[in-house]
Order: structure tokens, then C-alpha cells, then sequence
């Protein structure tokens, strides 16, 4: 029954003179996410509100699913827009829809009537009162109940008038693409994921690097990064996956550093190389899924150790979750499924068995003096040889 | 770059006589047998053909044959369908340690049901004992099964001994082999060994997925696991895969054409092998004396390199074009180790580095001699980096 939603976007109304650019990229994500909706439709902004309208038939769940994936949206109203304005219309039109919408009468409500429009003959409370006598009359088993009603029938009175009841939570965040471009150094894992998704709600756009080992790590790893990716471009939009041949520079820190400064080394090395791409690419920070206590490598020891190749900012935005947290994520974003398929990832392959947990930073510098003869030329060979996707949702 | 594929013990290609024929069926004649007009007609007699060549090959009667959806739905018809029609008869199975999941998990199920199920223990080689088989068969035993090759190893059961002495200690019990790995390797005559069921798989003999044979002996009452119109005597319903049955038909005599010459081919092949892969430094071959390879699989082969995991090794064999197995191809799914080697009594280490390479009557001396310079290449370089 409904052919028109109002969106509703929280954070964005407080942006002040920077309100527009906000709301002008909703409207572009908006459209992208319905791009695959096959329908007549139109996203517009009017006034505060975006609206979505289609014309003739459409998939209505297929529209709610592909909303609530647009970061910026902190709710979705299907609602019916009333051309003829009259108030004996309304009245004729609030009680249809009432008797469309919600079958059982027995329940308790009130009407929440906004006049934007002021040259309209009613104020706000005189609709408030008028819509209300008669949605009563047509339906004496409705009870008023203006503190805690369990359908409020919300009347906007603009341009044209709005009627709707029901708001579907959206994602809330800020459209990805208002908030610069980050690098998120994506495994095979749970963690990073999620905090590729986090990021990107926070309205910044998502590149990727995934470090790949064969013969270490399979084709079906890096086909699981590349799914991974793709879940998280349904929120994030087209992501750049950059795919690195990491194996011998991994094999030589093996042959050359003490086994257990390995990972932390290795670490390292991905964040330089991530953040080689990432200053390439234009992003102006990193990404990791590191969150403290989790591994060895990710203590606060060596939280630092790793930090300090880099210059960027690094996000780091699961830092204080537990795993129990990250994995409630990783389901409602629908990654964990694949994350916990087992093949192998690079950090798993030579993990000592007791790796460093407190490592200090100028022994492991030190030691990384052992890997000058080559590991220039490995790095700057890892980086030309790479390979780049685009991942995106709709080429699945 | 080269392809050598050494995984047929997993799937092998398709005959191409077989894809040609199966092409025109799908595409001219696509009747349903089960169909009065002459389109109905016409594939029936693929399907009449098709249980001729089968029949023919295991030298029982056309009506002996079944068709199904591949080797895992023969054994689930096989074991379930014979416990349920005879469990009045008693409610003792036996089975072996190292058989497929397709048995393995089946008994399971049937001893979910209620049924008692006894696992025979294999020696160093994969092989049961014919005593300890004797010791646990017991009045109310109603079905033996064991599988006649081994997929992972390549072990070769005493399968017509153990017919033999299953009927004579208890004429009642019936015996079902899961022949997936060993038919059209090796002659397999049912009425000859005592076997009562026989699974075969189609794509293991160069015919197509998805399309499998179970011979049911005239005499053996087996119930259906699946219910629907009728078709195959009501014991296994659905409409028959008619390009899958004329597929797995021709395969059969393609197959069973030649097969002493192929035996012969792939017996000096994997000598070959064994003999140059045993020189090679950490190696050590799996269930296989190479002085006497008739006694295993012609087309099977298990090895261990020690301190390198199988994974990394099939990946880095696969980098140059060469592809095999890690110990088993069912068995990679899940990360368990190997249930035969482990049954074989191999240690983590060998079962960590267990590779399987599984011939067809298509490779070739070269193929192998690439092979195992691939694997010598591969152990040299990543012998460097085993775990510290």
C-alpha cells in the first residue's frame, strides 16, 4: 500500500552551515543503495526530509533491506502523501490508512500533528484534535492514550500532507563518503570486518589490504577476504581491495629475526606496507581490527611497538570490545559466517608458541637491522606486484 | 602452464564419448522414461542400455541394478534400507574403522536408531583381519560392510574372503562393499564374492556427477529411504537421471574395456613412482610396500613429508600446475587428521604431511616424472622454513 518513504537522519540535522553537503550525500547513497531496486523511483530533498517515492510496482522488503544498509538513516517511515489538502480529506484519509495498517483496533494511540505549513486553517493542536475525533468515530474501540500509546499516527502538514505511524530503525552513522577515506588492513578474521564497518558508519569511505601467503594461504582464503569485503561494501559502497604477495617477505623475517618477534615484526611490516598504499590511494588513516589484550601481538606493548611505524592515524575502533561484542557485530553485519570458515591466514603460519607479549621497541628495531640487506627491495616488490579489486554488493 | 591432474580418487574427467552422448540427450532426447509417447519411449531404451552395460560389467541381472544420486546415496540406501527391512532379524552391524563418511556417518545414524555397530581395526597397511571380522560376527549380525578400496591409502580389503566367510558363518547377514574407489580399477564380480549390495560412483569412472549405481542382489529385501512415484520398483523414487544413467553406462564399458591393460599400466606407474619418490629426503610412503604394489590400489598413492603440512604443499604443487590431495579430499573439509592413516597407526607428524596422489588410466610417465620434480622442488624450498 505504501509508495513513499521518509527518511530520517539524526546526526546530520546538527552539522550547522555543513548540514547540505550531508544531506546531498545521503540522497547519492540513497540512490546507489536502490540501484539494484528495480522500480520507478526518486529520491528527493525537500526541506529537511529526504523522501523515497516509486511509482507502479515494487519489492517493498527488498526496498526496507536495502535502506537499512545506508549509513545516515536513523529511521524509515512508510508513509502515504495526501495531495488534496482539505481537512475533510484528511480526516477520510488518516482513517483508511489507519484501517489498512493496523487490522485489530483494539489498541491505544494519539496523533502527533506538525504544521510546518502555516498558512493551513489548523494549527498543530486542532488537528491533533480533529484527526484524533475521527479516527474515534470510525473506530470506537481505539482508546486515546497520549503518554504511552502504542501507535502514534504522526500528520505533517507541508507542501503536501504526510501521514505515517511506524518508523523502521535504519543504521543511524553518517553517509560514507562525507568523512575522508581510511585504509582498513582486512584478514580473514572476525575483527577486521567489523571495524571496517564501524569506520564507514562513521561516514568514511573504506579501502582495503588483505596480505596473502600462498602457498601458505589458499585460494579459497583470499576468495573468503574478498566475500568479506563485499559484506561490508554493502554499508561501506565499492571498496578497493589491494592483495599482497607477503610470502617472502614473511620467510625472510622467519629466516632472519628470533621466532618470537615474528608476528610483531610482521605486524610491523603490514602497517607499512598498508599505509604505503593508503598514502598512494589518498586515505587519510588506517584501519585494524585490533582490540587490547586479544593476542600477543596486540597487548598494549605491542600495540605500541606496531604503531610506531606508522604516521597516519590508525582507527582502531574495536579497542575496547570484548570478542563476545565484536562477534554480535560480526552477526548482524552477516561476516561472521564467513570469517570463521578455517583456512588459514598469514598470521597464523610459524606463530611461535610463545611469542613476545611485552616486546621493547629498540631490541625488536635491532633485530629488524638483520632483514636491511633485502627487505627494501621485498617490500618495494610486494607493493608493485600487488593485485587491486573492486569489491562491490551488487556484482555478487 | 601444464596440468597434471593427479586427484582422481576426488573426481576424474569426463569421457568425452560420454559428454557427447549425454549432450544429445539433454538437448534431443530429454523425455521422461516414465512418459507413454514416444519421447518416453526413447529414453527408456538410454536407460535399458545403460543397466545392460552395468549388468553386464559385474556380470549380474539387469534387474539388480538401481540408480541413484552418486556413491553417498547408494551406501545410505544400502545400509539404512537393509537395517530397516531386517532389523525383526537382529540389530548387530559391522563395519571397518577406515571407511567414507558416507558409511561412517550412516551407522552413526543407525546406531541412533538403535542399532549396535562393531568397527573392525586395520593393520599398518589399512587391511582388516578375516579372524577379528569371524570373532565379531554373531547370530543377530544382519549386514557387514566394507569398503573395497580405501580412498585415502588405497588399501585393498579382503573382500572375497570375507564374503565367504560371512555366509558361512552366518548365511542370513548381509554383505554390502562400497566399491566407489575400486570399481573399474579392479574386477568385481558380486554373485562371485557373496556380496548382496555393491555402491559405484559415476564421476570416480570418468562419467559425470550426480549419478551413482547400487547393485541390490534379487533376494535382498531392502526398504526405500526416500518416497515418490514409484520408479525403480518404488525403491528409489524420482525421476531417472536419464543423461547421468546413459553417462555412467557408457563410462562403465569404457572403463571395464581394458582393464587388465590398465591395471598393468598403473601398477608400473605407481612402481615408478614409489621407487623415485622414496629417494626424495623426508618422504615415506603410506600403506604401501613398493616391492609389492598388487597388494594396494592400482591408482592410489599416500605419502608423508615429514615436517612440511600437507596444505602448504598442495598449494605450492598447485603453483606449478600439479594437483593432488591432502590425504583426503573428504577428508579436508573438516580439519580432522585422516581417519585411516590414524587408524594405520601413523604418527601427527606423517598424518600432518600426507598427501594423495590418485592416478587414471589417462596419466602418464611423464605427468609423474613432472610430478615429482614439482615435489622435489617444493620439499627443497620449503624445507627451509619448517615450524621452528
Amino acid at each position: 500500500m505504501f509508495s513513499s518513504f521518509l527518511i530520517k537522519y539524526a546526526e546530520i540535522g546538527v552539522k550547522g552551515k555543513n548540514r547540505y553537503i550531508f544531506e546531498d550525500m545521503l540522497v547519492r547513497q540513497i540512490k546507489y543503495a536502490l540501484k539494484s531496486v528495480d522500480a520507478h523511483k526518486a529520491v528527493t530533498k525537500t526541506s529537511g526530509r529526504i523522501f523515497v517515492d516509486f511509482e507502479g510496482e515494487f519489492d517493498y522488503d527488498e526496498v526496507i533491506e536495502s535502506l537499512q544498509h545506508v549509513f545516515g538513516i536513523s529511521g524509515i517511515c512508510p508513509m502515504v502523501r495526501i495531495e488534496d489538502m482539505e481537512p475533510e480529506n484528511l480526516y477520510k484519509e488518516v482513517v483508511k490508512y489507519f484501517d489498512n495498517v493496523y487490522p485489530d483496533k483494539n489498541k491505544t494511540f494519539k496523533v502527533n500533528a506538525r504544521r510546518s505549513n502555516k498558512t493551513y486553517p489548523l494549527d498543530s493542536m486542532e488537528l491533533n484534535a480533529t484527526v484524533g475525533g475521527a479516527l474515534l468515530d470510525a473506530f470506537p474501540e481505539l482508546k486515546v492514550d497520549v503518554h504511552n500509546p502504542e501507535i502514534t499516527v504522526t500528520v505533517e502538514v507541508r507542501e503536501k500532507i504526510f501521514i505515517y505511524s511506524e518508523i523502521i530503525p535504519g543504521p543511524g552513522g553518517l553517509p560514507v563518503g562525507t568523512n575522508g577515506k581510511a585504509m582498513l588492513l582486512l584478514s580473514g578474521g572476525i575483527d577486521s570486518p567489523v571495524a571496517g564497518y564501524m569506520i564507514a558508519k562513521r561516514g568514511v569511505k573504506i579501502d582495503a589490504t588483505y596480505f596473502h601467503a600462498p602457498p601458505y594461504t589458499s585460494e579459497r582464503a583470499k576468495q573468503k577476504v574478498v566475500d568479506l569485503a563485499r559484506y561490508v561494501s554493502r554499508y561501506s559502497g565499492p571498496i578497493y581491495l589491494h592483495i599482497i604477495n607477503f610470502t617472502d617477505i614473511q620467510l625472510y623475517i622467519y629466516e632472519k629475526c628470533p621466532h618470537e618477534e615474528l608476528t610483531i615484526i610482521m605486524r610491523r611490516f603490514m602497517m607499512k606496507i598498508a599505509e604505503e598504499i593508503a598514502k598512494e590511494t589518498e586515505c587519510q588513516a588506517l584501519i585494524t581490527g585490533e582490540s587490547i589484550g586479544q593476542v600477543a601481538s596486540q597487548t598494549t606493548h605491542s600495540l605500541a611497538v606496531t604503531n610506531e611505524v606508522c604516521t597516519l592515524p590508525v582507527f582502531r575502533p574495536l579497542i575496547g570490545f570484548d570478542k563476545e561484542d565484536i562477534v554480535t557485530i560480526s552477526k548482524k553485519i552477516d561476516t561472521y559466517e564467513t570469517s570463521i570458515q578455517p583456512y588459514e591466514d598469514c598470521c597464523t603460519i610459524f606463530v611461535a608458541k610463545h611469542p613476545v607479549t611485552k616486546p621493547n621497541l629498540s631490541v625488536i628495531k635491532k633485530h629488524e637491522l638483520n632483514l636491511n640487506e633485502k627487505i627494501d627491495e621485498l617490500v618495494k616488490i610486494a607493493l608493485e606486484t600487488r593485485e587491486t579489486i573492486i569489491v562491490s554488493a551488487d556484482e555478487e | 602452464m601444464k596440468e597434471i591432474y593427479l586427484d582422481n580418487s576426488a573426481t576424474t574427467k569426463v569421457y568425452p564419448e560420454v559428454a557427447k552422448l549425454m549432450t544429445q540427450i539433454m538437448l534431443e532426447d530429454y523425455g521422461n522414461p516414465s512418459s507413454m509417447h514416444t519421447k518416453g519411449v526413447d529414453a527408456e531404451k538410454y536407460v535399458t542400455l545403460a543397466t545392460k552395460q552395468i549388468a553386464k560389467a559385474l556380470k549380474v541381472q539387469d534387474k539388480e541394478i538401481l540408480f541413484t544420486s552418486g556413491g553417498t546415496e547408494s551406501d545410505n540406501l544400502a545400509l539404512i534400507g537393509t537395517a530397516r527391512a531386517n532389523c525383526r532379524a537382529g540389530k548387530h552391524i559391522i563395519t571397518t574403522k577406515i571407511e567414507h563418511p558416507a558409511i561412517l556417518k550412516t551407522v552413526e545414524y543407525l546406531a541412533s536408531e538403535g542399532f549396535e555397530i562393531d568397527y573392525l581395526s586395520v593393520d599398518n597397511m589399512g587391511r582388516i583381519s578375516l579372524t577379528e571380522l569371524e570373532e565379531k560376527l554373531r547370530p543377530d549380525t544382519i549386514l557387514v560392510s566394507i569398503m573395497h578400496t580405501n580412498n585415502e591409502v588405497g588399501a585393498l580389503e579382503p573382500i572375497a574372503e570375507a564374503g565367504a566367510l560371512i555366509k558361512k558363518k552366518n548365511p542370513g547377514c548381509l554383505f554390502h562393499v562400497d566399491a566407489v574407489q575400486g570399481f573399474g580399477k579392479n574386477e568385481i564380480l558380486p554373485k562371485k564374492m557373496n556380496i548382496d549390495m555393491l555402491s559405484v560412483s559415476g564421476h570416480k569412472i570418468h562419467g559425470p556427477k550426480g549419478i551413482g549405481i547400487l547393485y541390490v542382489g534379487e533376494k535382498v529385501k531392502i526398504k526405500p529411504i526416500s518416497y515418490g512415484g514409484g520408479q525403480q520398483k518404488g525403491m528409489r523414487n524420482g525421476t531417472l537421471n536419464v543423461p547421468g544413467i546413459a553417462g555412467i553406462g557408457l563410462a562403465t564399458e569404457l572403463i571395464t574395456k581394458d582393464l587388465q591393460g590398465n591395471r598393468e599400466r598403473l601398477y608400473e606407474l605407481k612402481r615408478f613412482f614409489l621407487q623415485e619418490v622414496s629417494k626424495i629426503d623426508r618422504v615415506c610412503i603410506n600403506g604401501c610396500d613398493p616391492e609389492k604394489v598388487e597388494e594396494t590400489a592400482p591408482h592410489i598413492i599416500n605419502i608423508s613429508v615429514k615436517g612440511l603440512r600437507s596444505e602448504v604443499m598442495l598449494h605450492a604443487l598447485e603453483e606449478k600446475g600439479v594437483y593432488v590431495s591432502a590425504g583426503s579430499a573428504c577428508a579436508s573439509h573438516s580439519k580432522k587428521e585422516s581417519s585411516t592413516l590414524k587408524s594405520m597407526g601413523a604418527t601427527a607428524e606423517e598424518m600432518d604431511g600426507a598427501l594423495r596422489i590418485s592416478m587414471s588410466e589417462f596419466t602418464t610417465h611423464e605427468e609423474l616424472e613432472f610430478a615429482l620434480q614439482a615435489l622435489r622442488e617444493v620439499i627443497d624450498m620449503y624445507s627451509r622454513f619448517v615450524r621452528k
